[in-house]
């Protein structure tokens, strides 16, 4: 029998704990919990197969010397220990679902449930990609709905889900570039990257075999005209761009940057991590974008789920269509939904079956809880939330570009370097506060930076206790800057050691040997 | 609308106070002629009630409630015990990004770890990552990874693998400087050819890929296919789509790399996604594998606690020079697979898979003990699937197990047309013994037409 | 730290040391301002022995944390000896850079030695950067 050992009593010469608010927040309880393995003991079950129905099977006489004798140090345990073990380890998490998590770049709003609910119900749930296409029609309705949804809001004329997050359709998108290219005899050599887009962007472009050509922003951290005008040349394939820009700003000349690439034969690829400072309000098939994705779990509600499933569609100009992925939807003579597999000029297949189809459900789900109204306030919200934040803070933080902001606003750390204190450091004393920090450090055309992307979820009310949590930092950096260089000071475990973790990896857990 | 949290009044208030006459002026930094002044054609707004209406009517639509399904070829129907579900929808999980800022994500770092622990201790791997988009991709990223490791630029691919996962390969590689040739399968065995193999084979040879049970439902011989590929300087990378058979089948710890698909372990279908891709790999290629990894590590106090590490390798460091581009991973999806694992342990991932060799064994037996059918590959070593040759086409012997609610094995013709009227089936857990036995009767009606 | 004067230094922040021998053969690492801007070093990717380097061109890597930087070859050259010891404790070099070496070449033109800069050249060049 293990040996108890005796619980340590808390001893307070002091009285009374007092109990310490911070912002909206106080400090509770959290259970402590071990990994899954150290509580496994052997012989612990939570699972019951039921009565094989079929004659029992040998099977090392089925499979000889490949049976496998051992499944190692799987762990072993009842319902309620793992129905504990994880609901633990979520109460380590912090989530939309309780506060403002104003990630930059990242579109953190609000999941709604009925997307949960409805991409589970039995028949959509268990559609398997390869059952007939007469079981598929209700599956295929719902592609088909959300594809026609997806290009009237892009004004796009074509469009393909098939990519599972953003790089994923950004590799596709880059493919349709390349094989657009090279139907016409030359598939170029070099993309354009803005010195301010996302990594995902010239990593994609390597991907897909590009050279990357970096692209200096100009004084207002948008496109420089002359400097697109001198790089663009018959070997460029596309520039890949956002808009509106890591820095939230719309680039304002975007149809002059359409006109110098299509002078030259090159495309526009927009990447649609911001599109939720556009939806109902402007479209990028309008404004001379070639080709975009689109993030289902960013601008359409789908959940990030600690990073990941999303869904990356890409929208396409007509003279792209032909390349698109198999397969595509097709309505056929008969009325009847189906999958296109006869594609001559298609770049091939992104991915096995036809994409992160639970995200489809949900993201339609999203569509249809808002229509035409719904969706074009939501970004009229997610714009004025940032504008407001942008006011509340400005008197206290550097803001590098003074052009409008859209859905989201990035400030400078200059002022607080200049007394010690960095970004990443505020961001950690942040969560003192009750928020997940904003983006650090990027976009890196700003130096030092703090992106803060509101959403539209966010109530009046959540965003005074942000601006007043941010404006009590940026007085701390002046007055108690020790207080912010060790944040965070209230959660379960203090900062983490990331130097030891990088120099001598742990990458999983072994038993301690016998 | 519902989701907004704001009153008319207060939007007024706060556009006083951002210094604007209206929204509009928000939006004036867009050109006039490219702002949209016209509704969006899409449909109305909907009440919640309206909108569960609307997918259950698609659901009713598909009508495919209270059919019996033989489908598997990378996407495999098995129960997901209730908890999996309750626990992936606690907000605190569903609603919460990546995890970079550890403090306040333990919750999803550690399950992360325990993933990667998990799929460490099934395929014999030494390291892990915290997940891929799923098998397909897995795959071509593995075969990337074998030319980062190798620093050559040839791969062999065995036709045995799943054709989606080819073509995706193919789509992958096409711009890597980086060509792939199919190896064939022996037709007595439905296994990689061996001898076709060596010969292809050469110097520049970065990597071998097979999957393993393949397609056609057949087990590899790993130990064969790593010593032809280690001979010649190359590795073996394993994808395996069918992830539950690790629980009775060797783990091919030959392998330098394993791409798993982990769709089996809880995943609903879900129509082919979202699912699971994992690469697992020995401790020596960790620099060269794509992806998220959590490690373990201490904090100022000295607890232990859980980071991203090793983010170098990543796009968002290292930009065009990255390991892959990838960055949104299938966390929700991992976690899934984590806690089915969990619930099944040591003993019942082991039973479960007897129990589908049990199922598909009764199935391929009965089958194939009716009129016209023969079950191709039948001295192979094999998991749940198998191969069914019929003397009617799968197109009508599928018509006909419709009109009776059973969805039949895939038509293979699409792939291998060399196999003639050839379909592959899987039998699962959830396969009843009235299901197998309902299908046989149904297909002996073949001789009888015939 | 001081630059120690027998050492010659590239404007990429790499030291070569040529003092070991008859000149024909140089010992290459990173300067104390270079691993000082990185910060904590976990990680050196090392070439093998017997590849050849180019004068100015990457030759490896050093990563920390968040960050990688390329390590360019101050000459032309084979390799003929790697610290293997960085494999284990990368910290080394935050240690004390200076000593801390990274590769051992035999030049294949030594006339490029000329091109680098000696320690007074090389702190005015970081003095002025930053």
């Amino acid at each position: 029998m293990a040996t108890i050992e005796a619980i340590p009593v808390a001893t307070n010469p002091t009285g009374p704990t007092k109990r310490i608010t911070t912002g909206k927040v106080r400090a509770h309880q959290v259970q402590n919990e071990g990994l899954i393995f150290e509580k496994s003991s052997p012989g612990k079950r939570a699972y019951k197969l039921p009565p094989l129905d079929v004659p029992e099977v040998d099977p090392a006489a089925l499979l000889g010397d490949l049976v496998r004798d051992n499944t190692g140090n799987m762990p072993e345990l009842s319902e309620i220990e793992i129905i504990r073990h994880f609901t633990r380890l979520s109460t380590w998490n912090y989530a939309i679902d309780l506060g403002m998590y104003p990630l930059g770049s990242c579109t953190m709003k609000y999941n709604p449930r009925v997307n949960e609910l409805v991409a589970r119900i039995e028949g959509l749930a268990e559609a398997h990609p390869y059952q007939p296409e007469s079981l598929s029609q209700g599956s295929l309705q719902i592609v088909e709905l959300l594809q026609q949804c997806l290009i009237e809001i892009t004004g796009m004329d074509a469009i393909t889900l098939q990519p599972a997050a953003g790089a994923h359709g950004e590799f596709t998108g880059i493919l349709l570039v390349r094989a657009y290219h090279e139907s016409k005899g030359n598939a170029r050599r070099k993309i354009l990257v803005p010195d301010s887009a996302h990594g995902t962007n010239p990593a994609t472009a390597a991907l897909c075999g590009y050279e990357v050509q970096n692209l200096k922003s100009n004084a207002l951290g948008m496109v420089d005209l002359e400097e697109l005008a001198k790089a663009v040349d018959e070997d460029t394939a596309a520039l890949m761009l956002t808009n509106p820009s890591t820095i939230g700003v719309f680039e304002s000349e975007i149809h002059k940057i359409a006109d110098i690439l299509h002078a030259k034969g090159a495309l526009l690829y927009m990447d649609g991590a911001n599109m939720n400072a556009l939806v109902g309000k402007a479209r990028p098939g309008d404004f001379g974008v070639d080709v975009m994705h689109l993030n289902l779990h960013k601008t359409f509600s789908t959940p990030h789920g600690g990073g990941g499933p999303g869904s990356g569609p890409v929208a396409c100009k007509a003279i792209l269509e032909p390349f698109l992925p198999t397969p595509i939807l097709v309505r056929r003579d008969d009325k009847t939904l189906g999958w296109n597999f006869d594609r001559p000029q298609t770049v091939g297949r992104v991915r096995a079956s036809y994409g992160n189809y639970g995200m489809f459900i949900r993201a339609l789900a999203y569509i249809l809880a808002n229509g035409p109204d719904g969706l074009r306030q939501t970004t009229e919200d997610a714009v004025l939330n940032a504008n407001y934040i942008r006011a509340g803070l400005q008197d206290f933080f550097d803001l590098p570009y003074t052009t409008a902001s859209m859905h989201e606003v990035v400030f400078s750390d200059r002022r607080q370097a200049a007394k010690g204190i960095k970004t990443g450091d505020m961001a950690k004393r942040l969560i003192d506060y009750g928020f997940h920090p904003y983006t650090v450090s990027f976009p890196m055309i700003v130096s030092g930076a703090l992106m803060i992307e509101p959403t539209e979820s966010e109530s009046r009310e959540e965003l005074d206790l942000f601006i007043a949590a941010m404006r009590a930092i940026a007085q701390e950096v002046e007055e108690t800057p020790e207080l912010i260089k060790n944040a965070p000071h209230s959660t379960r475990v203090s900062r983490l050691d990331e130097t030891t973790a990088a120099r001598k990896p742990i990458l999983r857990w072994k038993p301690k040997a016998e | 609308m519902r989701y907004l949290p704001k009153s008319p009044s207060e939007r007024v208030e706060m556009l006083d106070q951002v210094g604007a006459a209206s929204i509009d002026d928000l939006f004036k930094v867009i050109p006039a002629e490219y702002r949209l002044e016209r509704d969006l054609e899409i449909p109305r707004q909907h009440g919640e009630s309206e909108i569960i209406d609307f997918f259950k009517a698609a659901a009713a639509k598909n009508g495919l409630v209270g059919y019996a399904s033989f489908l598997g070829a990378g996407c495999y129907r098995h129960y997901k015990p209730v908890v999996i579900d309750s626990l992936v929808q606690r907000g605190e999980f569903l609603t919460s990004y990546t995890p970079y800022q550890a403090e306040i994500t333990q919750g999803t770092l550690q399950a992360i770890f325990e993933f990667q622990t998990m799929i460490c201790e099934l395929t014999g791997m030494d390291i892990a990552n915290a997940s891929m988009y799923e098998g397909s991709t897995g795959a071509a990223e593995s075969i990337m990874m074998a030319a980062r490791v190798t620093g050559r630029h040839k791969a062999v691919v065995a036709s045995t693998v799943h054709p989606e996962y080819r073509e995706v390969i193919a789509t992958y590689t096409q711009h890597q400087g980086l060509p792939t040739t199919v190896v064939g399968y022996n037709a007595e065995t439905g296994r990689v050819d061996l001898d076709a193999l060596a010969a292809q084979i050469t110097e520049e040879t970065a990597c071998v890929l097979v999957q393993s049970p393949n397609f056609f439902g057949v087990i590899e011989d790993i130990p064969a296919i790593a010593e032809l590929a280690h001979a010649k300087g190359a590795l073996l990378v394993v994808s395996i789509a069918e992830a539950i058979s690790l629980g009775i089948v060797k783990p091919p710890v030959e392998a330098d790399i394993v791409s798993l698909e982990a769709q089996s372990f809880g995943v609903a279908i879900s129509y082919g996604g979202p699912f699971c891709g994992v690469i697992a790999t020995k401790e020596k290629y960790l620099r060269q594998m794509p992806g998220r990894l959590a490690g373990q590590t201490t904090d100022a106090d000295g607890n232990r606690g859980f980071v991203l590490t090793l983010s170098t390798r990543e796009q968002h460091i290292r930009r065009e020079k990255a390991t892959s581009n990838i960055c949104t991973n299938q966390a929700l999806v991992a976690l899934m697979a984590t806690i089915f694992l969990t619930v099944y342990g040591k003993e019942g991932v082991r039973d479960l898979a007897i129990h589908n060799l049990a199922k598909a064994d009764f199935a391929a037996k009965t089958f194939a003990a009716q009129p016209g059918v023969k079950q191709l590959f039948s001295g192979s070593p094999r998991f749940n699937e198998f191969v069914l040759q019929t003397t009617e086409t799968p197109a009508d012997l599928n018509a006909r197990l419709l009109d009776q609610k059973i969805i039949g094995g895939v038509d293979l013709a699409r792939w291998y047309p060399e196999l003639g009227n050839a379909t592959l089936w899987c039998a699962t857990e959830l396969n009843t013994r009235t299901q197998i036995e309902s299908a046989a009767s149904v297909i002996a009606a073949t001789a009888v037409l015939a | 730290m001081p630059y120690p004067t027998q050492y010659k230094y590239t404007k990429e922040h790499e030291w070569l040391d040529l003092t070991g021998g008859d000149g024909s053969t140089g010992v290459i690492g990173i300067t104390d301002y270079a691993q000082s801007t990185l910060g904590d070093i976990v990680y050196v990717e090392l070439p093998k022995v017997g590849d050849s380097v180019t004068g100015g061109q990457v030759f490896g890597s050093v990563e920390s944390v968040k960050a990688v930087s390329d390590l360019y070859s101050p000459v032309s050259g084979t390799v003929t000896e790697i610290n293997e010891a960085l494999n284990s404790s990368p910290d080394a070099i935050n240690e004390d850079a200076h000593t801390a070496w990274i590769i051992k070449v035999t030049l294949s033109d030594p006339a490029q030695v000329a091109a680098l800069l000696d320690a007074a050249a090389y702190e005015a060049f970081i003095a002025e950067v930053g």
